[in-house]
């Protein structure tokens, strides 16, 4: 609240109104001040619907799969017969994905920040600003179809030196997730060491470094926090990410770390478990939310962490 | 941001070959992540137009989604995606301007009403967005509202899922309305209700209107929710109502791109032009708006 003058010289200021009028308009700012404080609960509402739409068929999930089964194997069948629910299949295909996701997003996102905040000249930021906002803005579906369309045939199966490449690979599809969080990370990653002092910096310039030692030495560990941040948020993005990994890893879950292969994500599994039209009472399809749940909780934690490390870790500057 | 005082010019002199060297090799990474972005992007572009190019026509735009390559078009998706977004972006909006203006004016930044608020928004936003179809297909395709597979049931779905955006664009432009605003009406005996109806909002419609653009590209753009209510599937008519099935542009593309024939490249490559256009238009106003609203203040 930029600016608020206190109860008191509202009611003051209040008295001045006939006493008629007074009463008319306090109940009407009462009655608007209600019903804006219940439509901003519509957002609690929205978080409790989605916890609510996951933890119920979770729960029914867990009485027919045991835990050990869910968390102790590694084959994941769980629309054929007989099934298998083992959730690692589905995990370590995330944890490729990211990871390659991440090795693209976080050097090239850090590049671009670095460069924004210290080298560009006006003229530069001026187009490169709007390219990277328009990269920002692209449907992950377009995103997607150049990952299976260009990345995968000409790019993927053309370079990759060690053997065959399936057509639908966790490689590709983890190299354009990483070009789509790429501009998130750059603006994050920016907006941190934007908000370092200038005095800090230039007093840095004053000590005679170049600005790659200002880079590194001063402006890195400065925003670190923030950097941090950005990095566990492009995770958590990373993860989230279904069309992009629907589209160019296919839909073969099994337990790998082989780039070159097709995989299945937690994301990419629900998606693709969701275009048929599943018997809504059936264990296949409460599998759904039993790994919408996972998800939702490894992201919920991702986003905690961010939000605790930019707290805990922020160089206060007065 | 450019320093003022620029040293690194003046004492190049003193710097040794081996920081040089080092210094060149930093800012060749640093051009190597600028062109990564940048290449890709006009690979993405030109690669999608020369594929996509020889279906901009009268036919692939007034055809419907079919699953012959040859008459596939995108009518019904691009009127689908109309039907769809629109009232999600006017109703999510309207949530967000209330949840705003509640959160800006009518309570203290350190208030406890505040921070669970802004803890819930973070959270929402941090939400996978096909985590977003699941509670549409619980609660709203299925379940308690049993809507079925139709265009209201994906609009309350995105509506739901661009919710945070939307909220934080609001917040923001609320935010740069200048204190002075307030101090005038508060002088003259305005209620705060009055102050903000009347002197906040419309200076901050502006920055609400950019910011709502942004939330609106999304929810046009995006797919992975609409997968898992139905939107996949080859739709021969535009919806007439909000009770009728649908299809989208993103997931026409979707559906478009996982089809074998090779044809059907094409007509993925020509819809995702479409999409791109109707993006431009949007991204166009909200820019438009913007550079107005600069001039008047």
């Amino acid at each position: 609240m930029s600016f608020s003058p206190s109860q008191e010289a509202i009611e003051l200021l209040d008295n001045l109104l006939p006493s008629g009028a007074q009463q008319r308009r306090r109940i009407y700012e009462r009655v608007v001040q209600t019903v804006l404080m219940c439509t901003s609960f519509i957002t609690v509402i929205v978080l409790f619907a989605v916890a609510g739409s996951l933890v119920p068929p979770t729960i029914d999930f867990f009485q027919e799969v045991s835990f050990g089964e869910f968390f102790g194997r590694t084959e994941w069948y769980p629309l054929f017969e007989p099934p298998a629910y083992g959730i690692w299949a589905l995990m370590s295909a995330t944890f490729l994905v990211m990871t390659i996701a991440i090795i693209v997003a976080v050097p090239g996102g850090l590049a671009a920040a670095f460069f924004l905040n210290q080298y560009a000249s006006d003229r530069v930021r001026r187009y490169l600003k709007p390219t990277l906002e328009i990269l920002a803005g692209m449907p992950t579906v377009v995103f997607g179809f150049f990952a299976v369309n260009f990345v995968s045939p000409n790019i993927v199966q053309k370079l990759w030196p060690f053997g065959e490449v399936d057509f639908y690979n966790a490689l590709s599809a983890g190299l354009v997730v990483g070009i789509m969080i790429l501009p998130m990370m750059t603006t994050l990653a920016e907006d941190a060491m934007n908000s370092i002092p200038k005095a800090l910096i230039e007093g840095a310039y004053a000590l005679g470094p170049t600005k790659r030692e200002v880079c590194t030495g001063v402006i890195f560990p400065s925003a670190l926090s923030g950097i941090i941040a950005s990095i566990v948020i492009s995770l958590s993005r990373a993860i989230g990410e279904t069309t992009i990994v629907l589209l160019a890893a296919g839909a073969s879950a099994k337990f790998t770390l082989n780039p070159a292969e097709s995989v299945q994500t937690l994301a990419s599994f629900i998606g693709f478990a969701g275009i048929g039209d599943q018997e809504t009472d059936s264990t296949g399809y409460r599998t759904i939310f039993a790994v919408g749940t996972f998800l939702f909780i490894i992201t919920f934690i991702l986003n905690i962490i961010s939000i605790r490390v930019v707290r805990r870790f922020r160089e206060v500057y007065e | 941001m450019s320093i003022i005082l620029d040293p690194s010019v003046s004492l190049t002199s003193t710097v040794d070959g081996k920081r040089r060297r080092k210094d060149m090799l930093f800012l060749a990474l640093l051009w190597f992540g600028i062109l990564l972005a940048v290449v890709t992007l006009v690979v993405l572009l030109v690669d999608t137009f020369l594929t996509g190019r020889s279906r901009l026509n009268w036919e692939f735009l007034s055809g419907h989604t079919s699953p012959f390559a040859e008459d596939a078009g995108v009518q019904s998706a691009i009127f689908g995606s109309l039907w769809v977004v629109l009232p999600a972006g006017i109703s999510s909006l309207l949530i967000a301007i209330g949840t705003a203006a509640y959160l800006e004016e009518f309570t203290k930044p350190e208030s406890k009403v505040q921070a669970f608020i802004n803890l819930t928004i973070q959270t929402l936003a941090g939400v996978p967005s096909i985590v977003y179809g699941i509670l549409g297909l619980a609660f709203v395709a299925r379940g308690p509202l049993d809507w079925g597979f139709t265009v209201r049931t994906a609009s309350v779905v995105l509506a739901m899922m661009i919710l945070p955006v939307m909220i934080v664009a609001s917040r923001e432009a609320i935010r740069a309305v200048p204190s002075s605003y307030r101090e005038g009406a508060f002088a003259l005996g305005c209620s705060r209700w009055q102050c903000v109806r009347q002197q906040v909002l419309p200076a901050a419609v502006p920055g609400i209107a950019t910011g709502s653009i942004l939330g609106v590209s999304r929810a046009l753009g995006e797919s992975a929710p609409l997968i898992m209510l139905g939107a996949l599937a080859y739709v021969s008519s535009n919806p007439t109502g909000f009770g009728d099935y649908y299809t989208v542009l993103p997931l026409s593309i979707y559906k478009y791109a996982t089809e074998a024939d090779s044809e059907f490249q094409y007509a993925a490559a020509g819809a995702i032009i479409v999409l791109l256009a109707m993006l431009l238009v949007l991204n166009f106003t909200a820019i438009v708006i913007r550079d107005r609203s600069r001039k008047s203040l």
